[in-house]
């Protein structure tokens, strides 16, 4: 396969070498590239005595500019907290009431409660807190344990149903058909019984069976009228509004293990000041009362 | 005697696999040992079959080129080269469109399965498959000598697509060691280090018995890949099994020293497996296809050991801003940048090779695939060394530019070189005049760019956008934007790359149309001269 290169005249010389028909050109190094290389080595030795840069035993040079990526950081962190030390501190003195009433520092703290809540609080409810599936959606004027300020920061500071805070809000629905307290013919009756609370049309005879299982097993906790309440976490049921899903399936779910959804405490990770200001956020989004 | 010796280690070794299946701890496991017991048994089987049966003698065929390996590179080059594309195109989708992530698929084919089923489907078994072919190929030629080591060239293939089959299968199923680009567990890395001794082997035996008396550039190439790789991969995969009846097994590094040779190693896969490696190919391939002369022997010498000397301490530059110190993030970000000239060499060195030949760009569609990727190659190699400047990376780390960037190089570098490179072997391995069809390679030229350009172009969109969102804060310090709302926003990019993927994927079944049609319809070629001789 040695094919002859084809020669023009104004050719430079080859090395002489052939490999399989390729030979090479004796042409110098492009200057720019040469001068370019040369550049970046003359800048590289410039850059690392400038910078933290080569390893000894113990330590590293430090460099002239005395350069440090984490003190870097740290002085970040702190500008920004000693900037915003006195209207933290405010926001920790003022009334939970009065805080919407000091426009300044209102603003203030939905703005910093909207980065805690996009930080810590979204994976579960949304970034647009409109909940999901047993996340609760905290754009409506639904709630399960109050919509006050004083409730929903006692809710973000210590949860619902965890182990780590004895002061979270804590009750717990009897699982009516695991535990064997209803029979599955009447968790159905209950189930239509629910429903028609929403007004969602059902079968007469179930829901009138229904009504008389829900006011001897269920009246306790969600009123008689299912309107819910509040101190026990428990749902309103009459309002169409479904943490877990309003069809019958889910419902009859619900009713045959209940549900027993956890939110951790975060007066444990979150400053006083972060915790005020996410539920002035929370507070401000539509539903606060 | 040797087929006595070769039954009695295969009967040893389905046996092993058979105990091992009984007592294998885990799924992924379970599987390599069946099929291990299979490949084994099948082995023991075949060898029993052929023992005692007279032996041709060698006679003539020994002076010829050991091509017949290299064709079936050539072919497991281009499979591979589909499944990686189509799994790319798979999971592109995936991010665009969440639902693609099955139910009934979970554990096997939702995201984290397939990911690196297309990572190691692309770099190691359609380029891994490209450097054996081609350096085979490669070798031979300008060495003027046949493969050294007989058989061993098979091994080496057939050895390196049990790699391919054993991790692949491994991902799907779990058994992975969690560690980007080098993901096989325990043996299956021992079972690579094997295959890749072997290699060495027979390339550095071709080299020893060349006939030519100088060692042409391209075999630096590749030597330095090969050799450099091997160092990487046993330096990067020193872990302790938990069991020997189990795939899982725990790294012998620790916190940041693992993170820092995982870098070392995974940054130096990007520079003597894909850079080193393909820039073997290009510098037989393109004077070749071009017929002209390398263009400087001196910028050769140059490029290629400041290009080795520079690239092996570039890892750190994957870690700034972590828990590494300061000192290493500095000299990896220094020598990414002076690598920037010694990578630009084999650029100047590719494309001034054509100077005298550019009239050939209008009329040949396979020296155009060579140029653009010679193109591409030279802006990720401007790109990588300023991606590594602290103050870029700040910005550019954790987004999706970093996926765009990898992408321009494998896509529009390796990708085309090879594609270049098998579009030239075809006619030349099966006998033909010619390709089937020069048009067909246009149309895969034209898909293939245009892919690449929405590909690379929606990465560095969202890319920039999501690290500037990621940074936004208001007056007060505090975050604008939440992760969620970042995903939100990169919706679109992802569809437009997703649809850059699959005109990459559409074009190398073009090329495979194209290049099967070859064999099987073109013109055969007239006395070939396939025996070793020297070229001067």
């Amino acid at each position: 396969m040695s094919k002859k290169v084809k020669k023009y005249d104004d050719d430079p010389n080859t090395t002489g070498h052939s490999w399989d028909g390729i030979e090479e050109f004796d042409n110098p190094m492009p200057r720019w590239w040469l001068w370019t290389f040369y550049a970046t080595i003359i800048w590289g030795i410039g850059y690392t005595i400038a910078y933290p840069a080569w390893p000894g035993i113990q330590s590293a040079t430090a460099g002239v500019l005395a350069w440090n990526s984490r003190a870097d950081v740290v002085a970040d962190i702190a500008a920004v907290d000693e900037a915003n030390a006195p209207i933290n501190a405010r926001l920790i003195e003022t009334d939970l009431t009065e805080i919407a009433a000091d426009a300044n520092l209102n603003s203030y703290a939905v703005s910093s409660g909207a980065a805690v809540f996009k930080t810590w609080c979204a994976q579960c409810h949304g970034a647009g807190a409109a909940g999901a599936k047993g996340y609760p959606n905290l754009l409506d004027d639904d709630w399960l344990w109050g919509g006050t300020m004083e409730d929903i920061h006692v809710t973000v500071s210590h949860g619902i149903r965890n182990e780590e805070s004895d002061d979270a809000r804590y009750s717990e629905m009897p699982a009516f058909g695991r535990d064997e307290l209803l029979g599955k013919t009447e968790i159905a009756q209950v189930a239509n019984y629910v429903m028609s609370l929403s007004g969602v049309p059902q079968d007469a005879s179930q829901v009138e069976a229904g009504a008389a299982v829900y006011a001897e097993n269920c009246s306790s906790c969600h009123m008689d009228d299912g309107t819910g309440d509040i101190y026990q976490g428990a749902p309103n049921l009459a309002d169409a509004i479904w943490l877990y899903g309003g069809d019958y399936a889910t419902v009859y779910e619900t009713i045959y293990n209940s549900r027993y959804g956890v939110m951790p405490p975060w007066n444990t990770r979150l400053s006083e000041a972060q915790i005020r200001a996410v539920s002035a956020y929370v507070h401000q989004l539509g539903g606060g009362e | 005697m040797s087929n006595y010796i070769k039954l009695i280690a295969l009967g040893l070794i389905t046996l092993f696999a058979m105990i091992a299946t009984n007592y294998a701890r885990d799924l992924a496991y379970q599987v390599h040992a069946i099929i291990i017991m299979l490949v084994a048994g099948g082995l023991f089987l075949y060898t029993l079959r052929r023992t005692d049966e007279p032996v041709v003698a060698a006679g003539p065929i020994q002076q010829e080129y050991f091509d017949s390996v290299v064709r079936y590179g050539v072919i497991a080059t281009a499979f591979w080269g589909v499944v990686g594309f189509l799994v790319g195109v798979y999971i592109a989708f995936q991010l665009a469109f969440p639902v693609l992530n099955f139910d009934w698929a979970q554990g096997f084919a939702n995201f984290g399965r397939l990911r690196p089923l297309h990572t190691s489907a692309v770099i190691f078994a359609f380029g891994g498959n490209a450097l054996l072919a081609t350096s085979f190929y490669v070798v031979q030629r300008t060495s003027a000598a046949r493969l050294w080591g007989g058989n061993l060239a098979w091994f080496v293939f057939w050895g390196y697509q049990l790699f391919i089959v054993l991790a692949a299968t491994g991902y799907l199923l779990g058994g992975t060691q969690s560690k980007e680009y080098a993901e096989p567990e325990w043996y299956v890395d021992l079972w690579l280090t094997i295959v890749w001794v072997a290699h060495l082997a027979v390339f550095l035996g071709t080299i020893i018995r060349r006939k030519e008396p100088h060692i042409y550039v391209a075999n630096w190439f590749y030597l330095a890949f090969i050799v450099t790789v091997a160092m990487l991969h046993v330096v990067n995969n020193l872990t302790i099994p938990v069991s020997i009846w189990g795939s899982k097994s725990v790294i012998v590094w620790a916190g940041v020293q693992d993170a820092m040779v995982q870098w070392w190693y995974g940054h130096n896969a990007v520079g003597f497996f894909l850079t080193a490696g393909f820039l073997g190919m290009m510098y037989y391939f393109v004077p070749k296809q071009a017929e002209r002369p390398v263009f400087s022997y001196k910028l050769s010498i140059i490029h290629f050991w400041a290009l080795i000397f520079l690239y092996i301490w570039a890892g750190p530059h994957h870690l700034h801003y972590t828990a590494l110190p300061d000192w290493a993030s500095t000299l990896g970000m220094v020598f990414s940048i002076v690598l920037w000239m010694p990578s630009w060499g084999g650029m100047i060195n590719g494309l001034m090779t054509l100077s005298g030949a550019w009239d050939k760009l209008r009329t040949d569609p396979v020296i155009r695939m060579m140029v653009i990727s010679i193109g591409f190659y030279g802006m990720s190699t401007f790109e990588g060394p300023m991606m590594s400047i602290r103050a870029v990376n700040s910005l550019s780390h954790y987004t999706d530019w970093t996926i765009g960037h990898v992408h321009s190089g494998a896509l529009g570098w390796n990708g085309m070189i090879t594609f270049g490179a098998l579009y030239f072997l075809v006619p030349v391995l099966w006998k033909r005049e010619r390709l089937y069809s020069l048009s067909l390679v246009s149309w895969h030229f034209w898909l293939a760019t245009i892919g690449i350009i929405l590909y690379a172009a929606s990465m560095w969109v969202t890319g920039i956008m999501e690290g500037l969102m990621w940074r936004e804060v208001d007056a007060n310090g505090f975050l604008v934007n939440s992760f969620a709302d970042t995903v939100a926003a990169k919706f679109p990019m992802y569809v437009v790359r997703a649809l850059g993927g699959v005109m990459f994927l559409a074009g190398s079944v073009i090329m495979c149309f194209n290049l099967w049609m070859t064999v099987r319809r073109a013109p055969a070629k007239e006395a070939s001269l396939t025996v070793a001789v020297p070229a001067e």
